[in-house]
């Protein structure tokens, strides 16, 4: 589908954030110079064609209660998917990623406290006999991806 | 930052997204049993402690067609990474940047944003203007691309219990 310039000011206008008030729809409908039913119908669309994969809350993970860490092992090509059964056998393994470096395995473990993260990523590093380097997140930027209007 | 038993109820309502419907809080509220004003002090309540990050809506980079993405890595002075992190992470092609800690020797980078373009020439061009961006303070940097989802599963909220 294309998307025309009043479904781009829309998208961009709706990262920057949606009040909470009774008629929101109408603030921001209101802002954009559009009326309340056009922006509804729009956003109806672009659901349903998946330019919108969720529209709503986003909620910090960490904050919701539970630990999270970005994590990189350099795992030699012959032992990959050794290792990569290994890894992904694991439930606290959320997303994993093959990425063309030498650490080429990147995921992110999700566990309830912050010492099982500790207690994982050693367990990782028993079972396989490669270091598991952890990035934690120390200070997430504003997010200010938009996209051409 | 603790989250209630209710607070708990509006996230597992409202994880799925908003109802696109002229009242979305008052439809909600509705069906947790909740005044609609509740819900709204207790959505700001959470959007002011960061349990809310924000409320908006995801864009699918694929379907807008940026369907090229490389995670950028960079070496920033730690004086100068919490100013110049802003800056990255305001430009319009990036859509997550983190201040990580290095992991020296390995891993000289702290600082992580993820770009998304057309294509990957694209993202090498704006790899460098995220260089220009942060000029001395950048003593090297990298990029890595994904070759493969190895794995990929939702976030596991847990139903109860917990703060």
């Amino acid at each position: 589908m294309t998307l025309d310039a009043t479904d781009r000011a829309i998208l961009n206008r709706l990262q920057e954030g949606f009040p909470i008030t009774p008629e929101p729809f109408r603030v921001v409908a209101q802002e954009l110079g559009l009326n309340e039913a056009d922006l509804l119908a729009r956003l109806e669309r672009l659901k349903a064609d998946r330019i919108i994969t969720r529209f709503g809350p986003f909620y910090d993970a960490e904050a919701m209660g539970g630990a999270f860490c970005l994590c990189a092992m350099a795992v030699p090509d012959a032992d990959f998917e050794c290792v990569l059964t290994k890894v992904n056998a694991r439930p606290e393994v959320a997303h994993n990623y093959q990425r063309d470096h030498r650490l080429n395995m990147w995921f992110v473990l999700a566990t309830e406290t912050e010492a099982e993260i500790e207690e994982m990523a050693m367990s990782i590093e028993r079972e396989t006999g490669l270091r598991v380097l952890r990035f934690p997140k120390r200070r997430e930027f504003f997010i200010g991806f938009r996209i051409a209007a | 930052m603790s989250i209630d038993a209710t607070d708990r109820r509006i996230i597992a309502a409202t994880q799925g997204g908003l109802p696109l419907v002229p009242e979305p809080y008052a439809a909600i509220a509705a069906e947790l049993g909740l005044s609609e004003a509740t819900l709204c002090n207790r959505l700001h309540n959470m959007q002011a402690r960061g349990v809310i990050r924000r409320i908006a809506a995801a864009p699918n980079h694929y379907a807008l067609g940026m369907v090229a993405n490389g995670m950028s890595v960079w070496d920033v002075e730690d004086a100068a990474v919490a100013e110049l992190g802003a800056h990255v992470g305001a430009l319009d092609f990036v859509s997550h940047c983190y201040e990580r800690p290095r992991a020296l020797p390995d891993w000289p980078y702290n600082l992580f944003a993820m770009i998304h373009a057309e294509s990957r020439a694209e993202v090498e061009e704006k790899r460098g203007r995220i260089a220009a961006l942060l000029g001395a303070a950048c003593r090297g940097h990298d990029i890595l691309y994904s070759t493969r989802i190895l794995k990929k599963t939702g976030l596991r909220l847990r139903p109860e219990g917990g703060t």
